[in-house]
C-alpha cells in the first residue's frame, strides 16, 4: 500500500492584490498513498482550502504541481469530487436527482440507465438516504444534505475524494454520526481522503496521518503525524486510549503553542477572504 | 362539560372569530377605498368644465359601459344576419342551378370596443414574445461573461429609459423603406406597432436575466466545473433555475411597459385597438367621448393588472422553489 498516488511538489500560490503578489501558499510537499485517509488543520486562514482547492483544480498553483496516478492536474474533474463545506446542493433538484447529475456526467457511455439507478440508489444507500430520496435539499435537514453531498462525491468514483471541512455547519450530534457513517464507508471503499477540518478530535479520529499546517502567509507544512491507531475505530473506547490522547495533544500542542495566533483585535476585524471573492480573482 | 372540553371550544370559537376577523378587513378595507375613490371622482368631475361639457362621474362611465356592450351586440346581431342573408342567396342560387360558383364575402365589421381589446391584446402579445425571445438568450449570454457585461450595459442603460414616441417616427420610416410587400401578411402600421413595443420592453428583461445569471452562487459554479459540465447543461441545469426568479421580475416589468408602450404606439401608427379607440373618441369629440374615453383608461389599467397576475401565476407554476412567496 505503499505506491504515491497523489502527489504535491512544492506547490505555491500567489494571489494578485492592488499592492502586488501576495503568497497564500509557499512550498508545500505532500505525497499521499493509495487508500490513505489525510487530514489538514491548522488556523482558519492559514490556507488549507487552498491546498484543497489546487488539487480540486479550481484553483492553479504558481509554483510547484500536482501529479494525480502520474497525469498532473490542471483542471477540475470529477475524478477529484469535491465535498463543499456548504453541501452545494443544487436546490431545485432532488437528492436522486442531484446524485443523478454527477452520474450521468461520469458514466455516460459506460452504463445503462437501469444500471446508472442502481448505481445512485446504492451511493444514497451508503450514506443511509434512501428513506428521503426524492426529496428537495431545502426539505431535508442540514446532515441529511451533507450526506447527499457525500453520495455525489462517492458516486462519481473519484481516484481522491477531497472534503473541504465537510462538518463543519454541523451540530456536534449530527458531526459525530456522520463521522461514524464516514468511517464505515470508507472501511467498505477504501478511498484516497484528503479532508479539511479545524476539529483536532475529528482529525485523530478518521485519519491516518494529519498534515498540521503553519499560519499564513506563505503558509506551509509545519508536521505530518502519523495516526497508528488500529481500525475499526471506536468513538467511545478511544476516549481511554493513551495514543489516542498523545495524538491529540500533539495536534494541540502544535496548534496553540508553536502556531499561536498573534493577532490584535484589529487584525481579526479584517474579514476574511470569501471563497467568492477568492474566485473573482481566479475566475 | 369538563374544563378541557370548555377550553377546547373557547379556543375553537376565539380562532372562528379572528378569522371571520381576517376575512371582514381583507374585504372591507378594500371596499371603503373604492368607495372613496368614486366619491372623490363625483364630487372632483363636477368641479371641471370642459368644451365637451362637464367631466365624466362615474355614473356617466357606467352609462358608457352599457352602451359599448349594446353597440357589441348590435353589431354582432348585425353580422349574424349578414351571414344569414348571404345563407339563404346562396340556398337559392343553388336551388337554382346546383353548378354556381358561390361567393363568399366578409362581413365587414366596424370594430367595436371590444374588438379592439382583443386586437390590443395580440399586438401587445406579439411584441413581448418577440422581445422575450430576443432578451432572455440575449440576456443568459451577457451575464455568462463578465466581459459582455461590462461591454454591453451601458448601452442598454441607454435605450432602457427612451421612450416609445422618441422610437416611433424611426420604427416607421424604417418600416416603410424596408417591409415592402405587393401581399403584405400584417398591415404596416400592425408591424410598427410591435417592433415599438419590443425597443421598449426588450430592455427589463434582458438586464435581469443577465443580472440573474451573473449572480449564481459560486459553490453552485464550482460543482459545475468539477463535474465539467458542458456549456449546454451548464446553463440548462445550473444558470437557468438560479436565475428563473429575477428573470420573472424582468418579464413582469417588461410586460408592463409593453402594454402601456403599445396604447401610445397605437394612437400614433394608426393601428387599430385601444389607442386607437382613445384617440378616434378624441378626434369625434361628442358629448360622449369622455366618458368612453374614461371607460379606455378603467379597462386598460384592469388588463395591464390580469397581465401581471398571468405572468405572476405563470411564475408561480415554472419556479422551482414552490414555497417562494411570489407577490
Amino acid at each position: 500500500m505503499s505506491q504515491t498516488h497523489l502527489e504535491l511538489t512544492q506547490v505555491g500560490i500567489d494571489f494578485p492584490t492592488p499592492k502586488g503578489p501576495f503568497r497564500a501558499l509557499d512550498n508545500v510537499s505532500l505525497k499521499i498513498d493509495k487508500g490513505e485517509f489525510v487530514s489538514l488543520i491548522g488556523h482558519s486562514g492559514c490556507g488549507k482550502s487552498t491546498v484543497l482547492n489546487i488539487v480540486a483544480g479550481l484553483y492553479q498553483a504558481t509554483s510547484g504541481g500536482v501529479v494525480l496516478g502520474g497525469k498532473e492536474v490542471n483542471q477540475p474533474g470529477p475524478e477529484r469530487a469535491v465535498v463543499f463545506q456548504n453541501h452545494s446542493l443544487l436546490p431545485w433538484l432532488s437528492a436522486y436527482q442531484n446524485v443523478e447529475l454527477a452520474v450521468k456526467q461520469v458514466f455516460k457511455r459506460q452504463k445503462s440507465r437501469a444500471e446508472m439507478r442502481e448505481w445512485i440508489e446504492h451511493n444514497l444507500a451508503l450514506v443511509q438516504m434512501t428513506h428521503a430520496m426524492h426529496k428537495k435539499p431545502q426539505e431535508i435537514s442540514g446532515g441529511m444534505k451533507q450526506r447527499v453531498g457525500i453520495a455525489r462525491a462517492l458516486a462519481m468514483e473519484p481516484q481522491v475524494l477531497l472534503m473541504d471541512e465537510p462538518f463543519g455547519a454541523l451540530d456536534a450530534l449530527t458531526r459525530a454520526h456522520l463521522q461514524d457513517s464516514l468511517m464505515d464507508i470508507q472501511n467498505e471503499l477504501g478511498n484516497t481522503v484528503i479532508m479539511i477540518t479545524h476539529d483536532v478530535d475529528e482529525a485523530v479520529l478518521l485519519s491516518d496521518r494529519i498534515v498540521m499546517m503553519t499560519n499564513g502567509p506563505a503558509a506551509t507544512i509545519g508536521e505530518i503525524l502519523p495516526v497508528n491507531l488500529p481500525r475499526p475505530r471506536e468513538r467511545l473506547e478511544l476516549v481511554d486510549s493513551r495514543e489516542y490522547n498523545e495524538c491529540r495533544s500533539a495536534v494541540l500542542r502544535f496548534l496553540y503553542e508553536k502556531q499561536k495566533k498573534v493577532e490584535s483585535i484589529d487584525a481579526k476585524r479584517k474579514p476574511r477572504k470569501s471563497w467568492a471573492q477568492k474566485l473573482k480573482i481566479t475566475g | 362539560m369538563n374544563p378541557a372540553t370548555i377550553v377546547k371550544h373557547k379556543l375553537s370559537w376565539d380562532l372562528e372569530r379572528f378569522q371571520i376577523g381576517k376575512i371582514i378587513r381583507a374585504v372591507t378595507l378594500p371596499i371603503v377605498g373604492l368607495v372613496l375613490f368614486l366619491g372623490v371622482w363625483h364630487w372632483g368631475a363636477q368641479q371641471v368644465d370642459t368644451s365637451l361639457g362637464t367631466f365624466p362621474g362615474p355614473q356617466d362611465v357606467y352609462e358608457q359601459w352599457n352602451n359599448l356592450v349594446d353597440e357589441h351586440q348590435a353589431e354582432n346581431l348585425r353580422a349574424a344576419a349578414f351571414y344569414e342573408r348571404q345563407d339563404a342567396r346562396h340556398e337559392r342560387q343553388l336551388a337554382q342551378d346546383p353548378n354556381t360558383e358561390l361567393r363568399f364575402r366578409e362581413y365587414n365589421r366596424r370594430p367595436t370596443f371590444f374588438d379592439q381589446i382583443w386586437t390590443s391584446l395580440g399586438t401587445v402579445m406579439t411584441g413581448f414574445f418577440l422581445a422575450t425571445a430576443i432578451a432572455i438568450p440575449l440576456g443568459i449570454v451577457i451575464g455568462l461573461s463578465n466581459t459582455t457585461y461590462r461591454a454591453l450595459n451601458p448601452i442598454i442603460q441607454i435605450f432602457k429609459p427612451v421612450s416609445p414616441l422618441a422610437w416611433l417616427p424611426l420604427v416607421t420610416m424604417v418600416v416603410s423603406a424596408v417591409y415592402v410587400t405587393d401581399d403584405p401578411l400584417f398591415a404596416k402600421s400592425f408591424v410598427t406597432s410591435v417592433i415599438t413595443v419590443a425597443l421598449c420592453s426588450i430592455w427589463p428583461t434582458m438586464i435581469n436575466t443577465a443580472v440573474g445569471t451573473a449572480s449564481v452562487n459560486s459553490d453552485l459554479l464550482n460543482v459545475s466545473r468539477v463535474l465539467r459540465l458542458n456549456w449546454l447543461s451548464h446553463v440548462k441545469t445550473i444558470v437557468l433555475p438560479s436565475a428563473i426568479p429575477m428573470m420573472f421580475t424582468g418579464l413582469r416589468l417588461s410586460l408592463g411597459i409593453a402594454w402601456m408602450v403599445l396604447i401610445a404606439a397605437e394612437m400614433l401608427a394608426q393601428n387599430p385597438g385601444l389607442g386607437k379607440f382613445v384617440w378616434d373618441e378624441f378626434q369625434n369629440g361628442s358629448s360622449d367621448s369622455l366618458g368612453r374615453i374614461c371607460m379606455a383608461v378603467l379597462m386598460i389599467g384592469f388588463i395591464g393588472f390580469l397581465l401581471d397576475r398571468a405572468l405572476l401565476f405563470l411564475q408561480s407554476w415554472v419556479n422551482w422553489d414552490k414555497s417562494a412567496v411570489v407577490r
